[in-house]
């Protein structure tokens, strides 16, 4: 969808453009050496192709699609610990869609599955645990997945499982935070990065005063954005009179969902649950300090790695992929050597290109034009 | 799988008070309404909430809600999330 008038608010979009192409001449940026907006959230990467932003944008303005999709930062050996898991007898596996097409070097969840693995896709962790119950003699394994966004649903399911003394439930748990992340890429030596759209709904249980080391430290402006054009083009407009005034802070331009202080409960219970621990891979920003997120001692009894034994795989990706470049900004998925070629969504070699939060997955199937 | 949904509260368990029927578009699915509600701040039939992986995780106003549906009706065919819940099955 590229016509403006094809918008819910076609008339307010034009105003917005209209605002950002004055804003940015008054700007150093050119089309040569563009501002660079970080979009953290898949959400966001998927909402801009959607509708076609990053092309009605100015060409002094340039997004980076960033590492915030969960199945996207999924080293290849995750899948294979979770096939190994699945594999076990009597173990029922439940995971959340996206992840069910990313390749492992044994293949993927839903190729498992068509060996007659029992895979299931669950919509909420909710799911895994009536399965636990309706299924006394199964092992019922949830694969957690995903950002702060999702960690306070596994964690109220975790609470549930051990008020229920389910004994056949546990979790394989893959949750990555935001602020580690981001401090890792805003660590890299070779990232240009000029500004950040911040996460909406993990901001709205985070809240916004996590990112302050960016705009204190790094002099850069942070805007936690809705989804829609209209949200993302107001930020990209409360970024712009950041850079102009020289004013760098957090703010947040999406106060109907998300409170400055997020939402405490919702911290509560992932900090009653989950402590970081260890210094994770994750594909494209290599090992982060202190971003492994695991169960806490109270319930480390829930944990599917030390209930199944499981091995840690290390997989070296293909060195002709650039997933970790595409995800950190450094390039396009267009630059990809792989990029249509052996890599696909229909025999994809990494998530950037089956998850629908990919920034592969949005190049392929919004802009086949630029291929030419 | 950042994407939450707005759906409607339509009924409350009556034995289990943080467990809510909540509808989108025509569709009622059991959601856990635990991080949005509080003693002081009781959940009432027909409010709106956003839903993420079956968990209210905030309060929305009823034309908040609706723009964003429509929003997500318009993103529904590749954002597996919305599908889900909207379609109710794989």
């Amino acid at each position: 969808m590229q016509f403006i008038d094809e918008f819910r608010a076609p008339n307010a979009v034009k105003s917005l453009l209209n605002q950002i192409n004055a804003l940015v001449k008054k700007t150093v940026f050119t089309k040569d050496s563009p501002l660079n907006i970080m979009e953290v959230c898949g959400g966001h990467t998927h909402a801009i192709f959607k509708f076609g932003l990053d092309q009605l944008l100015p060409p002094e303005i340039n997004f980076i699609h960033g590492p915030g999709c969960p199945v996207c930062v999924l080293p290849m050996g995750r899948i294979d610990t979770c096939i190994d898991i699945a594999k076990q007898p009597n173990v029922m596996f439940c995971t959340f869609g996206d992840a069910m097409r990313v390749p492992g070097q044994q293949g993927s969840l839903l190729t498992i599955r068509g060996e007659g693995h029992d895979i299931r896709i669950i919509y909420s962790p909710l799911d895994a645990l009536k399965l636990a119950k309706l299924n006394p003699e199964k092992q019922i394994v949830l694969f957690g997945l995903g950002f702060e966004t999702t960690m306070p649903g596994i964690a109220l399911t975790i609470l549930q499982a051990k008020q229920l003394q389910l004994s056949n439930f546990s979790l394989l748990c893959q949750h990555i935070c935001i602020i580690p992340t981001l401090k890792a890429l805003l660590a890299l030596p070779d990232i240009k990065i000029d500004a950040f759209l911040g996460p909406g709904h993990l901001s709205m249980i985070i809240g916004i005063k996590p990112y302050e080391f960016i705009s204190q430290d790094y002099a850069k402006p942070v805007v936690i954005s809705g989804f829609e054009p209209v949200d993302i083009l107001q930020s990209v407009i409360m970024i712009l009179m950041q850079l102009i005034k020289q004013q760098y802070l957090v703010e947040n331009q999406y106060r109907r969902i998300v409170a400055d202080k997020g939402n405490t409960a919702a911290q509560a219970v992932i900090n009653q649950v989950f402590t970081l621990q260890g210094n994770d891979e994750w594909r494209g920003l290599g090992k982060i300090l202190d971003s492994g997120v695991r169960l806490n001692e109270k319930y480390r009894e829930y944990d599917a790695e030390l209930r199944f034994n499981t091995k840690r795989h290390c997989q070296q990706d293909d060195p002709n992929a650039r997933c970790g470049d595409v995800l950190t900004g450094r390039c396009k998925p267009i630059n990809c050597p792989l990029f249509g070629q052996t890599c696909t969504p229909t025999s994809a070699y990494g998530a950037l290109m089956v998850s629908s939060e990919g920034a592969c997955a949005a190049y392929y199937q919004y802009r086949q034009s630029d291929l030419i | 799988m950042c994407i939450g949904i707005p759906c409607q509260i339509v009924s409350i368990d009556k034995n289990l008070p943080h467990i809510a029927i909540a509808e989108v578009n025509g569709i009622g699915r059991e959601i856990d309404i635990s991080l949005v509600t509080s003693n002081n701040k009781p959940i009432t039939i027909g409010q709106w909430v956003l839903v993420h992986v079956g968990f209210a995780m905030s309060m929305l106003d009823e034309d908040e809600a609706k723009q964003t549906l429509s929003f997500l009706n318009a993103m529904q065919e590749e954002e597996p999330d919305v599908g889900v819940l909207f379609i109710g099955k794989e």
